[in-house]
């Protein structure tokens, strides 16, 4: 069914069926740990939205920042769970941070609801502004947030010059 | 009390994607991340529904926060979205990685255009 991806680590962050551990169906806990952490990472969604309400017709900058900073922050995540350690991490992180709370603090729903909505206003030129920069900036974060925390990580783990052995793959 | 409704909806909405994810992600074979991309239009069919209700004047006052900011708001995800965009840039497959990013935003501008007119028609 599904076979090797060349290279080490698959696309998709949530869901790695190339990883024979995360094959067998999920245990009630790891689904626990996601419902807890969607719970979080929405309910601090709610909030920025409470405190920084979008006009009608303006930009919605609450949920452009809400997911440009859950972008970077799993760009964080990601390389400190599969490439920084040297010893795996909880089974539990990556669903309670990585699915849970960034998955639920991150919304595609909404920005795609925001983005029609200023079309159907009649601001073209700022639906069209919130759709490139929030891709943009999302990208931007994300490959800054990993490069940044390759470098810091990968200096921090690096063995000390003359000792045999590298760092292994967390 | 509108919070306690946007926490119910999202301790479904986000287990609801990770086992959709996994679901799509067990059925093909291409390195092309479908499970995200299935669950992100999914959501904005559902907002798209849930907005066109609205506008119709029907549904509750707590059906959006329960219904959009916490069940559709943590159904779909943007951090997932884009790291395996990064990813898929990473690794060589640019042309996939333009094609996820073009695709889920069309694709989720068409959805929220097909739920809102659905709902309209239904609730008008």
């Amino acid at each position: 069914m599904t076979r090797p991806v060349p290279g080490g680590e698959a696309i998709d962050p949530d869901v790695d069926l190339h990883v024979p551990a995360q094959r067998a169906e999920p245990q009630g806990r790891v689904l626990a740990a996601i419902a807890a952490g969607g719970a979080l990472g929405a309910s601090a969604r709610f909030g920025v939205g409470l405190l920084w309400p979008a006009g009608p017709g303006a930009f919605p900058w609450a949920t452009f920042w809400i997911n440009v900073s859950g972008c970077a922050l799993i760009g964080v995540l990601m390389v400190l769970i599969s490439e920084g350690g040297r010893s795996a991490p909880h089974p539990l992180v990556r669903p309670f941070l990585g699915v849970g709370v960034l998955g639920g603090f991150t919304t595609f729903s909404t920005y795609a609801v925001e983005f029609s909505g200023l079309l159907d206003a009649g601001r073209a030129q700022v639906a069209l502004a919130y759709a490139g920069l929030t891709v943009a900036a999302a990208l931007g974060a994300v490959w800054a947030a990993a490069s940044v925390t390759r470098l810091v990580a990968g200096s921090a783990v690096r063995p000390a010059p003359g000792r045999p052995g590298g760092r292994g793959r967390g | 009390m509108n919070w306690l409704l946007v926490v119910a909806g999202a301790v479904v909405g986000a287990p609801l994607r990770y086992l959709t994810d996994r679901a799509v992600q067990s059925r093909h074979d291409s390195v092309f991340p479908w499970g995200t991309f299935v669950v992100n239009a999914a959501a904005c069919l559902l907002l798209g529904g849930l907005t066109g209700a609205v506008l119709a004047g029907a549904g509750s006052s707590g059906a959006v926060p329960l219904l959009g900011t916490g069940l559709c708001g943590a159904l779909s995800t943007y951090s997932t979205f884009s790291y395996e965009t990064l990813r898929l840039a990473e690794r060589g497959w640019k042309f996939l990685a333009v094609a996820n990013v073009l695709g889920s935003v069309l694709v989720g501008l068409g959805a929220v255009h097909l739920g809102s007119q659905v709902a309209r028609q239904l609730f008008a």
